[in-house]
């Protein structure tokens, strides 16, 4: 299939970006969204100019390092995979395929399509782990947990930390990435131990980091390629709540 | 804005908490409009606007209800104002894919709904306050004011009905996100429950909605 | 020559590590503040060495090349972690856990190293429990096992298809709070393109290029850990991540460091075949899914090419016209036989004519019985993720159609060679998790990698690491300010200015793509002596063309991805020969290694116990000259060494 590209290109942190148009032609419908990318770069190569810079590392929709919103949705218009999982089979011959990169204030442009998500590892800094330090642990089987609670967990766990969640708010909130961290250790007989603390250093930091406020649009759910719950902004919002009144 | 006095969650608590409050403010003003409409004497309505204007309690409880519609509609705006400064840069295109589409024009439905707020009070409260309502002959009470009248005739007036008629119907977009979300902000999801009251929010909304605009409409063409 | 000392303490297997731990010599906490580590490296095993270490007090710089620590390759692993829990009660121990590595291995691992790894794979479960790690759970509350190829106890924990993931990130956490804490320092997209070794011949640093600025870095610390994990991307196509690189370990051999066993890699079974030229990577489907799938392909050949010309449908064959090759072949194992016996077999039925899918490289795995045995609930609630990434590539749904699965390059068992300390025959550098060469032997079993990961990084180099550290406290800061760091810096900025100004004619990923192929029809499945010939001199045109006439757009400063792509091609380039060299000079089949003229007449692999028991550790002699073959003989004190046998055992 033939496609047109409008393409955000952007050099630096600081330059002033533009879409660019691109055409890519004779493209598989059995390939990847990012193959695609790859032939269009290999031709600008070719031609001696500087290819389109975006964000991929798996290809597997797992490490979360892909990104890309395209046309008007993170991910593209497939539901519950990540770019990387994205086939060309969802497009059809002629489209024109708007591609951007995420857009918030904490998640500032590197170049072209990719941003800084370093936001992320901070909020993750300011408490979102269990403080259990190498050897002194029980047995694993010490604490019996109930499977339910660690399904739930697990759902929440799932998180790839791609920031899809932030990019589809209309708020540029953070509140599901956070939540589903919080969520996790809240669930967990583990994490309970630290939850009050966690639960308010961590939305601390998120206030501070200069991400929006949650107006419960959903929209992070829906497009989360994990499909990671709302319930989990909910159980925050119940954690935060309970380590603020006791 | 820098500096967040409080949390985004605690805002975001008095938001929902604000927000329901003026919940059940809309149930008994409606109930009390209602009896505009099955009491065309307008004995029973302007007796609860008397009993409203008069009564302590009430009075006292008023200044509350302003305290709740401010302090709902100043978070609602410093909200708003850090959610936009949040995406300094916008996206050239979007696709819907929101679950709760109102919830995107909760700033605009609600600027509507103060402007209507405004107009409203200057309409009834303001009028009120003046002493500019006719007397009400017709009832046991002596002194007491026909407010009733100034409504009916302000719904013979085509254009204010049709103005009222769709500042209502913004009204219902707005409660219908408002009623789940306020739960949801208050931590009160539960996979079992959430349907129901998602249901329920939107029954409110429909009812409230539909309440608030029968009035006028029957009115203007009784 | 290197002098090859592998410092296996003495005593009986189960007591070596035991005696280790007693007798090596530690850093008093007022010390360990004035100790600097550099770890390359954030997954499994760098990730959790980093923060271990920094939990002891000493000061880390951990780097990596992605945004983010957490988006290291580990993360993709996806079935689960082994340990001799022994809590389903079916019989196993740390010796049987050890038993199957080894045996697993082909008897090429080195026993102290693989037995260390059994013994300390029950606390990573116990720490990664604490650490919040939702492992799937029974009804009881207690933690559920699953089975895994080559073993016949259920050892393996997991966490749905997410295992990886779920550790890394626990790993992850564990880094954030030292990160929090200021005991370790964070680097993130940072490449490193040589390590530094001063004139007495430690290793004090590393020269990393920012990938974000393009600035050249120098770091220096008193001891330095490499674990940057496999070099499985050499063939271009492989389960790897696609920044996945062989370089930091490769500058590590080109410093003088040996590279050991190169040749040991990894194939894995079931991974979803290629389907065109444009693709970047091949993706795995866990090796879980062989619990209950079955792997066949048509019994007759016209019915293979009837499927191949898309004539028929896999659901159209009866069950009398299937064959259930390994359930036929190893009955004792059935679909669990190991990796690199399941891969050839595969290999074996396709090159005989009964593949299936186009291009005929493809078998068939099949859920129609465990469906029906289990109800389709409890497969999606088993591999649901797994079925859905396969629905999302191939657009076919696998409850009702067999998935079309065929081997990749997946793991690489060879790496730098490491003594029972994980330190390098380098002083000072450290090698931990897949870029070292010891635990896997010439085969790694699954759910092993997860486990040898985290073992090094949270319970070995935390001890063997401080052996090393406690005479250097009082060797004081180290500077980045010599000559050795200079010269280092200089020849990083050589190569890169080189390949900028060739200004040829191919791009870096086509050049790839040809040493792919050339690797995977030379050295990779199935392997022979004329093949590995013809590989040695192809790579070498090859990397004669590159230098000549390859195009690196764009500028040094800022991001090039071009440019980081062209320096680990390069390294590749260079890798893939040992490659071919290694496996031939190993005129022996074992494990990963393959190699036609040695196998015994019904195609299994044929050992050579008496010529070939020893890791072939390469020495840099300087470039293009052949690199010294090191061995370092392998000794089986307590172990009996045996033929691999899957049908009967």
């Amino acid at each position: 299939m033939d496609l047109k590209l409008k393409i955000w290109r952007q050099s630096s942190r600081d330059a002033k970006g533009k879409f660019v148009d691109y055409e890519v032609h004779d493209i598989s419908s059995d390939a990847s969204f990012l193959e695609m990318m790859d032939l269009l770069n290999e031709e600008l190569v070719e031609k001696g100019e500087e290819p389109v810079a975006f964000d991929h590392d798996c290809r597997e929709g797992i490490c979360g390092m892909c990104s890309l919103f395209i046309n008007g949705r993170p991910h593209g218009p497939d539901t519950a995979i990540t770019t990387c999982q994205l086939h060309m089979r969802k497009f059809r011959d002629g489209d024109t395929i708007v591609i951007e990169p995420w857009r918030a204030k904490p998640f500032p442009v590197i170049k072209d399509l990719i941003v800084d998500r370093s936001a992320f590892d901070e909020l993750i800094q300011a408490g979102g782990y269990i403080s259990a330090s190498t050897g002194g642990v029980p047995d694993a089987n010490a604490i019996p947990v109930n499977r339910e609670k660690a399904e739930l967990a697990m759902d929440a766990a799932a998180c790839i930390g791609c920031g899809a969640c932030v990019a589809a708010c209309k708020n540029a909130s953070a509140m599901l990435f956070v939540s589903a961290k919080v969520s996790q250790f809240a669930l967990l007989p583990q994490g309970k131990i630290e939850a009050k603390d966690r639960v308010q250093k961590m939305v601390a930091k998120m206030d501070e980091l200069g991400f929006g406020n949650c107006t419960n649009t959903y929209a992070c759910e829906a497009e989360c390629p994990k499909e990671i719950s709302i319930t989990n902004i909910a159980r925050m919002n119940r954690e935060f709540f309970k380590a603020k009144v006791s | 804005m820098s500096k967040r006095y409080y949390s985004s969650l605690t805002k975001k608590y008095i938001m929902a908490l604000m927000g329901l409050f003026l919940f059940t403010f809309l149930a008994v003003h409606l109930s009390i409009n209602l009896l505009l409409l099955f009491d065309p004497t307008r004995v029973l309505f302007n007796e609860a606007a008397h009993f409203m204007g008069t009564n302590l309690i009430v009075q006292t409880f008023q200044w509350v209800l302003f305290a709740g519609f401010a302090i709902h509609i100043f978070y609602g705006v410093v909200l708003q104002i850090q959610n936009w400064m949040a995406r300094p840069t916008g996206y050239k295109k979007k696709a819907f894919s929101e679950e709760s589409v109102f919830s995107k024009f909760m700033i605009y439905t609600g600027i509507v709904i103060f402007i209507f707020l405004v107009i409203h009070l200057g309409n009834f409260f303001v009028l009120k306050m003046q002493g500019d309502v006719p007397e009400f002959n017709n009832a046991s009470v002596s002194e007491m004011e026909d407010m009733g009248l100034l409504v009916v005739n302000l719904f013979h007036n085509t254009g204010y009905v049709i103005f009222y008629v769709v500042l209502l119907l913004t009204m219902g977009f707005h409660l219908d996100h408002a009623f789940q979300s306020a739960f949801q902000s208050l931590g009160l999801n539960h996979r079992k429950y959430m349907p129901f009251i998602k249901g329920l929010g939107r029954f409110l909304a429909i009812v409230l909605t539909v309440g608030f605009v029968s009035i006028p409409v029957i009115i203007y063409f009784r | 020559m290197a002098k090859l000392d592998s410092k296996i303490p003495k005593g009986r297997l189960a007591d070596k590590w035991t005696l280790y731990k007693e007798y090596q010599k530690i850093v008093s906490p007022a010390n360990k503040r004035k100790i600097d580590i550099i770890v390359v490296g954030t997954g499994l095993a760098g990730g959790a060495a980093a923060a271990s270490l920094g939990e002891l007090g000493f000061n880390v710089k951990v780097f990596c090349i992605q945004d983010s620590p957490r988006r290291a390759h580990s993360i993709a692993a996806q079935g689960g972690i082994n340990a001799a829990k022994n809590y389903p009660n079916d019989g196993d121990t740390i010796y049987r856990l050890y038993y199957d590595t080894i045996k697993g291995g082909d008897y090429r691992g080195r026993e102290a190293n693989t037995y260390r790894l059994a013994e300390v794979s029950n606390n990573i479960i116990d720490q990664c429990v604490a650490q919040g790690v939702p492992f799937a759970r029974e009804y009881s509350g207690y933690l559920d096992n699953r089975s895994f190829g080559g073993a016949q106890v259920s050892r393996t924990f997991y966490a749905r298809g997410q295992t990886g993931q779920q550790l890394l990130l626990g790993a992850y956490g564990a880094l954030s709070k030292e990160i929090k804490k200021g005991s370790v320092k964070l680097f993130t997209r940072r490449e490193m393109l040589d390590l530094v070794i001063m004139k007495d011949g430690r290793a004090r640093g590393i020269i990393v290029r920012n990938l974000f600025t393009g600035e050249i870095e120098r770091h220096s610390a008193h001891a330095v850990l490499i674990a940057s994990g496999g070099y499985g991307n050499v063939f271009f196509l492989s389960t790897n991540a696609m920044n996945s690189n062989g370089s930091a370990a490769w500058r590590a051999y080109k410093r003088g460091a040996l590279f050991a066993n190169p040749c040991y890699v990894q194939i894995h079974p079931t991974c979803i075949p290629v389907h065109g030229d444009y693709q970047s990577k091949l993706t795995l489907m866990s090796e879980s899914l062989r619990n209950d799938g079955r792997i066949w392909v048509p019994k007759k050949k016209e019915d293979a090419q009837k499927i191949q010309r898309g004539e028929i449908k896999a659901n159209d064959i009866p069950e009398e016209d299937r064959d259930y090759y390994l359930e036929r072949r190893y009955p004792a194992f059935g679909n669990l036989v190991p990796r690199d016996v399941a891969s050839r077999a595969a290999k074996e039925r396709c090159d005989a004519g009964f593949g299936v899918g186009k291009t005929g490289l493809a078998v068939f795995l099949d859920f129609k019985d465990a469906i029906k045995r289990l109800g389709r609930d409890v497969i999606e609630a088993r591999y649901g993720n797994l079925f859905q990434m396969y629905e999302k590539i191939v657009d076919e749904n696998p409850y009702e159609v067999p998935m079309r699965i065929y081997p990749a390059i997946h793991y690489t068992m060879g790496g730098l060679w490491v003594d029972y300390e994980l330190q390098s025959n380098i002083p000072g550098l450290f090698v931990a998790g897949e870029a070292n060469f010891s635990d896997h032997g010439a085969n790694r079993l699954g759910a092993s990698a997860l486990m040898q990961g985290l073992a090094d990084g949270y319970f070995i180099i935390p001890f063997t690491m401080q052996n090393y550290l406690a005479d250097q406290i009082a060797v004081g800061k180290i500077t980045s300010d010599s000559e050795e760091f200079d010269q280092a810096e200089k020849e990083v900025r050589e190569r890169i200015d080189k390949l900028m100004s060739i200004n040829g004619t191919e791009t870096v990923d086509s050049i790839h793509k040809r040493l792919g192929h050339i690797m995977w029809h030379y050295v990779g499945m199935a392997r022979n002596k004329e093949g590995l010939e013809k590989a040695i001199s192809e790579i070498q045109a090859l990397r004669k063309e590159f230098w000549t006439n390859v195009r690196v757009p764009g500028k040094t400063d800022g991001i090039n991805i071009e440019l980081e792509k062209a320096l680990r091609v390069a390294d590749f380039l260079e890798l893939g020969e040992l490659m071919a060299r290694d496996a031939l000079h190993r005129e022996e089949s074992a494990g990963g290694h393959f190699r036609e003229e040695y196998q015994t007449e019904e195609g299994e692999a044929l050992r050579n116990d008496k010529d070939f028991m020893y890791v072939a550790a390469w020495e840099y002699t300087g470039d293009d000259k052949e690199p010294m073959l090191n061995k370092e003989k392998l000794v089986y004190e307590e172990t009996e060494v045996k033929q691999r046998n899957y049908k009967t055992a």
